[in-house]
């Protein structure tokens, strides 16, 4: 399924390419054939109504939930394909926890582990996925705290904590396991508006390092300011998807100026 | 007070067997219920059916019947069949029957844990047995210490049971000397002890549920 090119160097492996995911949930088809490419650095913004199948998209990109038809390829890697007659099939478990390595997710409600302080939620998975040393992985994970801004919670719990301070301790967590992609799901959706500055500020400062992005979000600023290019779904398809400026300024399909119009 | 005296080194002799009882069915009922509990919740359908079945059986008769069963009637069994002296008897009786009250409560407990946090873990490449150990178990624990500590009082009230075995357990050692001294304070004696036992495992588990309490959900 390479898609072809005109120019005369290849395009490079794009990091990651959804082709056609279609994904019903019992009766109902929540999405019907969405595709999506995204190159290195690239920032994502995925905005639409509630219930048109944006965060069952993501979810579906890091195997959260699975697919009944269409292709993931993450870094060149198959995830899941479907063959001409129809059949999806995913590659074996090890493979797909291998693949989705390479992805991080932040969630709507943080999904912090409330029995480990914020550094040993830090720590957790590089030392027991990836069996590193505490004495290796703290010094990194000090670093990720002071980044987002929280070193001095350290040693706190997360109920202890803001919700903004809770979601950038989970994008430091996200972090400290090294992605190449940073999946967000409604990242601010659950946080009090004078909140969700700090987290979109952290968010905005990993854009700048060209960290690979894709934000599911209801926050049109910063999907107009930081988003290279912005996809709008509704219905489980995507109806447009362009640059950031462009579909801010004259979007061309009536369903997506009728959106954009209630939300400004 | 001399009589009291008189009396209490067959209460505490009788106190060890109570004891002995106690721990190892503890020891040997709690991971066993873990078991139970996390298949339980397995994905193969026959196999929840099957451990529904066993929590059924052993819930829904008498831990003194189960007892009985296994020393009189086990032995009889085409084979299964097995002759325990009377010791490992009860504690199989025992183990059988509180395994299955705790893998209700481990169940109850692990069902309690949110989808997020099973999803966190995914997302960070934590694999199933590693979710379950290094972030639900822990959780779990937590959330059923109340129940457990239940569980766990009422274990030492029931060791009295192995009675039926002729086993001198604490009751029984008492009810030999009310039988023949003619009067009941070795019942007020042994009540005390009881409640000792209690006290402390109250104390306990108050110390654990204090312990846990370093952080909020």
């Amino acid at each position: 399924m390479q898609s072809m090119t005109n120019e005369a160097t290849p395009a490079p492996t794009p990091m990651l390419r959804a082709v056609d995911l279609h994904k019903r949930f019992g009766a109902i088809e929540v999405l019907k054939g969405v595709s999506l490419e995204v190159g290195r650095g690239e920032v994502i913004a995925i905005i639409g109504p509630s219930g048109s199948g944006k965060s069952t998209f993501l979810r579906c990109l890091i195997h959260l939930e699975t697919v009944q038809r269409g292709c993931i390829e993450v870094e060149g890697r198959t995830l899941v394909s479907t063959d001409t007659g129809g059949e999806c099939r995913y590659v074996a478990d090890a493979e797909i926890r291998t693949i989705c390595g390479a992805m991080g997710m932040v969630f709507q409600h943080f999904n912090l582990f409330p029995h480990l302080t914020v550094l040993e939620n830090l720590i957790e998975a590089p030392m027991t996925v990836k069996g590193l040393r505490r004495e290796d992985v703290v010094p990194k994970a000090e670093a990720l705290l002071a980044k987002v801004g929280l070193a001095d919670k350290r040693d706190a719990y997360p109920s202890r904590l803001s919700g903004g301070q809770k979601q950038r301790v989970a994008i430091a967590r996200a972090l400290a396991m090294e992605p190449d992609i940073l999946l967000f799901d409604e990242p601010t959706s659950a946080l009090d508006p004078e909140l969700t500055g700090e987290v979109l500020r952290t968010m905005r400062e990993l854009a700048d390092e060209h960290m690979t992005m894709i934000v599911v979000t209801h926050e049109m600023a910063f999907a107009r300011e930081v988003a290279s290019r912005v996809i709008f779904m509704d219905g489980g398809l995507v109806v447009e998807a362009r640059p950031a400026r462009e579909l801010f300024a004259s979007p061309e399909h009536p369903r997506t100026r009728a959106f954009l119009e209630n939300m400004l | 007070m001399d009589y009291v005296l008189n009396i209490l080194p067959p209460l505490i002799e009788g106190t060890g067997v109570t004891l002995q009882v106690f721990v190892i069915t503890l020891m040997l009922s709690v991971p066993l219920g873990l078991a139970l509990a996390l298949l339980r919740l397995s994905r193969i359908a026959p196999v929840r059916a099957a451990v529904g079945g066993y929590i059924w059986l052993m819930r829904g008769t008498p831990l003194m019947l189960q007892m009985l069963f296994i020393y009189f009637a086990l032995p009889f069994v085409p084979v299964i069949g097995v002759r325990l002296p009377d010791f490992p008897a009860a504690i199989v009786a025992f183990v059988l029957n509180y395994a299955a009250y705790f893998a209700e409560i481990f169940r109850a407990g692990i069902q309690s844990i949110e989808r997020g946090q099973y999803e966190g873990a995914k997302v960070l490449g934590l694999s199933y047995a590693q979710t379950m150990r290094r972030i639900v178990l822990p959780q779990v624990i937590k959330r059923i210490l109340p129940p457990v500590s239940n569980e766990t009082i009422t274990l030492i009230k029931d060791t009295s049971l192995i009675y039926v075995l002729a086993m001198n357990d604490l009751l029984r050692a008492a009810r030999g000397i009310v039988q023949r001294d003619f009067t009941t304070s070795p019942f007020v004696v042994a009540a005390a002890f009881y409640l000792i036992m209690t006290l402390v495992l109250t104390y306990g588990f108050q110390h654990l549920e204090k312990k846990y309490a370093v952080y909020d959900e």
